[in-house]
């Protein structure tokens, strides 16, 4: 039997892409939260949790998009050039979003935080918005020609499903953020935060309802592959019990608990998605002869080859490092003279 | 204007803004390498002030390569699908190793190296910054492999597809990375790296010295980027030189297309001049056979004129020739002014010298310079190809993009790098004229 090179990258780029969603999640969901806290001091300990580490972690969305390409151009050139004007929006905000962080501290005028404040947290809140609106439109379907161009428009994006995907992932990566800053804070600031933690939480468990009931409704699809494989069904089962461990770990008060399932949250959906649209990349809808697959989107099995090389050698070297960082960084934030 | 026209604009202009800033990473991550190295290796309070001070600015110069580079990473499928449809299956791995083998090096030991000075053992952060460096090098190394198989495509055979569509894939990756152009492309691009960074602490060392401000830590300084810059820029010359070659033989509608060169025969070299298009001549002044021995070794060797191409495959002329030119020339000057302040140095009167440090201050927009026209001539001579010989620049578009998409866009990105352009230079400087003192006043600024 061949080995299924493309199922393999697949799950990588998936992989990919789901440490994108589990890393800068959290960072972008702290983001979303930073207008909420008022004084200097406590929007730059916001700042300042994320500030080694935000960098490394939108490398994951960079490096998905680069495997993407290599691994599945077609799916590359038909999203991207499909989406433009949504693509050039997300790249919009996520150069405004780099770049408030680094300007924001560096100049102490009240007007000039201000702005920065403003374009830090609406370009986390556009960038989480988009990133699910584009999963969404995956999930529903677009419509592809048979030349596998995308045959839509840009307002046809925003159906009311990926609309809903969109808020749902803003709920999740809220949720996810604001249980990451609880770890990173401690006193009457991180007591505030606690409180927060369980409103977004209530946000985020609505919308993951309204999504998971919508999904099974209006698109019996996602279910194709579960039902051929039933052994996938742990899935499912495990992210609702990852769901049901935030507000246990939360009323017990164990944050790294309540962190740790988040994450694990974060996992199982993301794993979900990539069940759901298996063996599709881009599903077309209507026409869904023209999708695109893993198969007719892939690169050659050379080229997927010397890919996987790349990651036997890469991957490893990417995560003991990342560990290590985080490691160096981990604890409450202080403030020093490096600090942003 | 058509899409064609604004794609490339678009490509052109936030590859060029994108590009000031990782020479400077590249160049300024070995400069750093060296100061804190200097450091560990006397203990020398001295040194750790310079490294630090200069990790503040390589922290402004790396958050604007970041938040301009993601465009980059995308753009290749928003505005060129097409092309990535044809060559995804070799190019596309270029552009992943460098996110597996560079942006995440980079970027997470980054962190460590802004934040980690007090959290971290100074043997420990010296590892930081030398992965960093080490990071900006690798970036370049895949972004040149990408696109000098753009130039010189090697190990890839063209593959018809089930939809009747073509595409390349790749036969011997080796080839792919080590195509006949890569090597020489790569140490022309880390020299005008390395130039770019040791430029940029010299202008700043010079400025402070013509101010009177910081003179040991400034002196010292100069003195470590100036070694830097005089190796670079002397070392630049040389593989300009094999860059050329091989593109006499690879390329040579660009090469021609560099020195004006219309007929096949034995080539001069133009010092400057002006291709008058219209009537096939070059007007200016040159040494004869200067080319053909350059690139032959003999001075009646014939060189591929123009003549051998139609006109729709060749690059536009004068515009390559005048771009080429110019970096020639900033290449000549900077090893000038960098061996010139060695002989200063050596005489014992570099720092009584105001007007060669005042030179030494505009001197940091002359690597930005060459290496911006550097680019301009090789992604222009390329043309009218995206990849060479293989496919044309207007056959790689988006289909589905409209051009009032691409026109938004461009507006878009046009306001923000202006916006963005005019913050960088006001907080570079404002780090620059404060950033030695910043301790003092901290907990107010950052």
């Amino acid at each position: 039997m061949n080995f299924d090179w493309q199922t393999l990258w697949f799950v990588l780029v998936g992989i990919l892409f789901m440490g994108y969603a589990l890393l800068d999640g959290f960072d972008l969901g702290v983001g979303a939260l930073h207008l909420l806290v008022k004084t200097d001091t406590e929007r730059r300990i916001f700042i300042n949790s994320i500030g080694p580490i935000w960098d490394g972690n939108e490398v994951w969305l960079v490096t998905g998009g680069g495997a993407l390409f290599a691994a599945f151009p077609e799916a590359y050139a038909t999203v991207f050039s499909g989406f433009y004007l949504a693509f050039m929006l997300l790249l919009i905000a996520l150069i405004f979003r780099a770049v408030a962080i680094e300007f924001r501290s560096k100049q102490p005028m009240k007007w000039w935080r201000q702005i920065w404040d403003v374009s830090f947290s609406v370009s986390s809140i556009v960038s989480s918005l988009l990133i699910g609106i584009a999963m969404g439109n995956l999930v529903w379907g677009i419509p592809l020609g048979a030349d596998h161009e995308y045959a839509g428009t840009f307002l046809g994006l925003l159906k009311p499903y990926p609309l809903l995907l969109g808020f749902t992932t803003l709920a999740l990566f809220t949720m996810h953020g604001s249980i990451f800053i609880v770890l990173k804070t401690e006193g009457a600031l991180q007591k505030k935060l606690k409180g927060w933690v369980k409103n977004t939480m209530i946000f985020f468990i609505l919308c993951y309802v309204i999504t998971t009931l919508a999904t099974l409704i209006f698109i019996p699809r996602m279910l194709t592959t579960l039902q051929q494989q039933p052994f996938l069904f742990i899935v499912p089962v495990f992210n609702v019990l990852a769901i049901a461990n935030i507000p246990r770990n939360i009323s017990r008060g164990r944050g790294w608990g309540a962190f740790l399932s988040s994450c694990a949250t974060l996992f199982f959906l993301m794993a979900l998605l990539g069940i759901g649209l298996y063996p599709n990349m881009v599903f077309s809808n209507p026409a869904p002869e023209n999708s695109l697959t893993i198969y007719n989107a892939a690169s050659s099995v050379a080229t997927l080859k010397i890919m996987s090389l790349m990651a036997a050698i890469g991957l490893p070297l990417i995560l003991s490092y990342t560990v290590s960082i985080y490691w160096v960084f981990r604890g409450k934030v202080k403030l020093d003279s490096h600090s942003y | 204007m058509d899409a064609l026209t604004l794609s490339r604009a678009q490509f052109g202009f936030t590859i060029a803004f994108h590009y000031i800033f990782p020479p400077l990473s590249i160049g300024l991550g070995l400069c750093l390498v060296a100061f804190e190295g200097f450091y560990l290796s006397t203990g020398k309070k001295l040194y750790l002030e310079i490294a630090r001070f200069y990790t503040r600015i390589f922290g402004l110069i790396f958050a604007m390569g970041v938040a301009t580079g993601i465009v980059m990473e995308f753009q290749f499928g928003t505005n060129w699908s097409s092309y990535s449809r044809f060559v995804g299956d070799v190019f596309g791995s270029a552009l992943a190793a460098e996110g597996i083998f560079a942006f995440f090096l980079e970027s997470g030991f980054l962190g460590l190296l802004l934040f980690g000075w007090d959290r971290i053992k100074p043997g420990t952060h010296f590892f930081a910054t030398l992965m960093v460096c080490l990071g900006a090098h690798f970036s370049a190394v895949w972004i040149v492999v990408a696109n000098s198989w753009q130039q010189t495509p090697a190990g890839y055979h063209l593959v018809g597809q089930p939809g009747g569509a073509i595409r390349a894939e790749v036969t011997d990756f080796w080839q792919v990375i080590f195509n006949p152009s890569t090597l020489d492309r790569l140490w022309h691009v880390f020299m005008g790296g390395w130039q770019a960074g040791s430029f940029a602490v010299l202008s700043v060392s010079a400025y402070f010295l013509l101010k009177k401000k910081n003179i040991e830590f400034a002196q010292t300084a100069l003195k470590i980027a100036l070694v830097i810059a005089a190796v670079a820029s002397l070392l630049q010359l040389f593989s300009g030189h094999e860059s050329a070659k091989v593109v006499s033989f690879t390329q040579p509608a660009k090469l021609a297309a560099y020195e004006g060169h219309y007929t096949t025969g034995p080539a001069p070299l133009y010092l400057f001049g002006w291709v008058d298009e219209k009537n096939s001549q070059t007007h200016g002044v040159s040494i004869p056979g200067l080319l053909s021995y350059l690139v032959t070794g003999s001075t009646d060797a014939p060189v591929t004129g123009l003549d051998a191409f139609t006109p729709d495959k060749r690059p536009p002329i004068n515009f390559v020739f005048q771009t080429y030119h110019a970096m020639v020339a900033i290449g000549m000057t900077l090893i000038a002014v960098a061996w010139f302040g060695l002989f200063l140095w050596w005489r014992g009167l570099l720092w009584k010298t105001r007007w060669f440090l005042w030179v030494l201050v505009f001197s940091v927009l002359l690597p930005q310079a060459a290496n911006q026209l550097g680019w301009f001539s090789a992604e222009v001579g390329r043309q009218p190809y995206i990849v060479y010989n293989l496919m044309k620049t207007s056959d790689a578009l988006s289909k589905t993009v409209k051009a009032g998409e691409i026109l938004t866009s461009i507006i878009l990105f046009g306001f923000i790098y202006l916006l963005l352009g005019v913050l960088f230079i006001y907080l570079l400087n404002d780090k620059i004229q404060h950033g030695l003192h910043m301790k003092e006043e901290k907990g107010h600024r950052a």
